[in-house]
């Protein structure tokens, strides 16, 4: 098992490098000047050329990705050419962001999803089912930008529950960083008051973005079950007398968990890579708009910063939900 | 359920692939959601095509201005209301449907021939090409389709097709993927093996033994797609990549919007509406094939 995570590990390596090469040759290959776009209309050539020089676009691609890589190695993604920052330290302070609201989506997402998959499948074609059913074929196919400025409309605008947009109250001091999430940080300094304040904001992008991915897995979880209810081996446990809840927690509920668990992590990178869109909608100071300002400048240190900590969020996922198959499934083994 | 027994059989009037297709399209038709979503589709596509002959205020869509109507709420005359510089709503996004539909059409129509084409070929030879082409498209599936998407789109410059080129970079691996998988599976057996002892060339062997065998598998992905490429198109458009005004375009119309809620909501209901029912209609009709064509999602 350490062996099989080890080894899944190492294998990212190889796959980020190819990353970075297939981005960098993508980045150059694109039309767009950066530079230019940087230093201004009204920039004369010298001052073009000599930035040019100074972010070292005028090496030979093969020697500016080898500089890339290298750098990369020690803790240097590059620099933004718009706003001359380093690119890992921007990155740094914006995942928490993204972090939090990716994780609360998802929390939403998997602790109603999978109870309303087993409820529904249970209950079969009862009331609940065709509800929920009917509500999950709406909650696929609603845009989370749209849903946003909806909730924004709603719970916002109109009944003043939750605030409108933003992270934090501009004019109050977000509690101190420890984790960098705002809900757990308040927590660790025992602010109660900064913990709602910090809820308060979360909750409707958070569920902008958990719509979709909550109605996905409770299908999913909805159709595992009812497969899974059918088997041999169910009947058989019917037919010794268990007791309902008893069959369903402990002998189906960790059958049906498989097919959903590939879904969930699915979803990660989903998440991760549409939060431009919730963050757009609720201004929230994240990854996504960090990577939408880098990419309307075609700054592209920054976007390919952003793209290589998604893929490793991603990649990381993936083993995580390769390991929980065996969690849940002991005749997984790992080779 | 009558059973009837008929005591001659009866003549086919029919062919076994028409015989087939009635049959798939009766099961089509017992599920009522996809004939709902069918139905939506079809009035979509219709209106999208008819909309330059009934756009109520063509004018509008041109760009003109009408600054003493600014933010009427939805009334007889403007029935979505109308925007902040006095143009008619509904004229938008009806126009704006032509860009959002034919924009997703086109980018699940690049993908599969691109996707199809890469896949067949890796699936088919096998042996370093195939490592090469899976490699390539193993990592474009690691990147976040929307900002390699917005990426590109943004260094393209804006514009329908460049926003359709766009997208459809990061659409067709998942193609490739699939093609390969069913190219690999079909490639071994008796018909195929048959046809290379006839002598028939490898282009032959693709295009008219392997291919019209896995298409089934391509039209329930590319049904299923649908929807969400045209969401894709919507959110470029919402991010401010994409299509720029005064080329209407739903993700546009709706980005437009945001500066006026909470005050004037219908800018935004409606062109949001109007991306949600067309994402729904696409989806209940991808499940309903998908019902069909797929036998293994039969229950």
């Amino acid at each position: 098992m350490l062996l099989f995570i080890l080894r899944r590990l190492i294998l990212i390596v190889p796959i980020l490098i190819g990353l970075t090469l297939l981005l960098f040759v993508v980045a150059r290959l694109l039309p767009g000047d950066p530079v230019g776009l940087a230093a201004g209309p009204n920039a004369s050539a010298e001052t073009i050329a000599q930035l040019r020089q100074e972010f070292g676009f005028d090496q030979p691609l093969p020697i500016q990705y080898w500089t890339y890589l290298t750098g990369l190695l020690q803790g240097d993604w590059g620099t933004s050419v718009f706003t001359r920052r380093p690119v890992f330290e921007d990155i740094l302070t914006f995942l928490p962001a993204t972090l939090e609201l990716v994780f609360a989506a998802l929390l939403i997402a998997i602790v109603v999803g999978i109870p309303l998959g087993l409820l529904t499948a249970v209950y079969r074609n009862g009331v609940l089912d065709y509800v929920t059913r009917t509500l999950a074929l709406g909650g696929i196919a609603m845009p989370r930008f749209f849903l946003g400025l909806l909730l924004q409309l709603a719970f916002a605008a109109w009944l003043g529950w939750l605030p409108l947009s933003g992270r934090y109250p501009f004019i109050e001091i977000p509690p101190e960083t420890v984790t960098g999430f705002y809900t757990i940080d308040s927590l660790i300094a025992g602010d109660f008051y900064a913990f709602r304040v910090a809820l308060a904001h979360l909750a409707l992008p958070a569920f902008a973005m958990a719509l979709s991915p909550l109605a996905t897995i409770m299908r999913m979880m909805r159709a595992s079950t009812i497969e899974v209810l059918q088997q041999d081996y169910v009947m058989t446990e019917r037919a010794l007398g268990l007791s309902n809840r008893l069959i369903l927690f402990k002998y189906v509920l960790k059958n049906a968990m498989t097919s959903t668990l590939t879904v969930i992590g699915l979803y990660v990178s989903w998440l991760l890579g549409g939060t431009v869109l919730v963050e757009t909608v609720f201004d929230w100071p994240g990854l996504g708009l960090y990577a939408t300002q880098a990419i309307l400048t075609q700054d592209f240190m920054p976007v390919i910063g952003v793209t290589l900590v998604i893929a490793i969020i991603y990649l990381i996922t993936m083993l995580v939900v390769d390991v929980l198959y065996g969690v849940f499934n002991p005749k997984v083994r790992y080779e | 359920m009558t059973v009837q027994h008929p005591i001659t059989i009866p003549t086919r009037s029919q062919s076994a692939r028409m015989e087939n297709w009635s049959r798939a399209f009766y099961r089509f038709r017992q599920s009522w959601l996809s004939v709902i979503g069918l139905a939506i589709v079809l009035v979509l596509i219709v209106l999208a095509i008819l909309a330059p002959y009934i756009v109520p205020y063509p004018e509008h869509v041109e760009g003109a201005t009408n600054t003493a109507a600014r933010f009427l709420p939805p009334s007889a005359e403007a029935w979505f209301g109308t925007n902040e510089l006095g143009q008619d709503i509904f004229s938008l996004v009806l126009v704006g449907s032509q860009v959002s539909l034919f924009s997703g059409l086109a980018v699940v129509f690049i993908a599969i021939v691109v996707g199809t084409t890469v896949g067949a070929i890796a699936g088919y030879f096998g042996g370093w090409i195939d490592e090469v082409l899976m490699r390539l498209t193993d990592l474009l599936l690691t990147i976040p389709s929307l900002i390699l998407a917005m990426t590109v789109a943004a260094a393209l410059g804006t514009g329908v097709f460049n926003m359709i080129v766009a997208i459809s970079i990061t659409w067709w691996p998942a193609y490739a993927r699939l093609v390969r998988g069913e190219v690999i599976g079909k490639k071994e057996e008796q018909f195929v093996v048959a046809a290379r002892a006839l002598g028939a060339g490898w282009l032959r062997i693709l295009c008219r033994h392997i291919l019209p065998n896995i298409v089934s598998p391509i039209v329930v992905k590319a049904s299923l797609d649908m929807g969400f490429a045209i969401l894709t198109v919507a959110s470029l458009g919402f991010v401010g990549i994409g299509v720029k005004p005064p080329t209407p375009e739903w993700g546009t119309l709706l980005s437009g919007a945001r500066s006026y809620m909470p005050d004037y909501w219908w800018t935004a209901v409606a062109p949001g509406m109007a991306i949600f029912l067309a994402v729904f209609a696409f989806n209940l009709l991808g499940d309903g094939l998908r019902d069909i064509l797929d036998p293994k999602a039969r229950r």
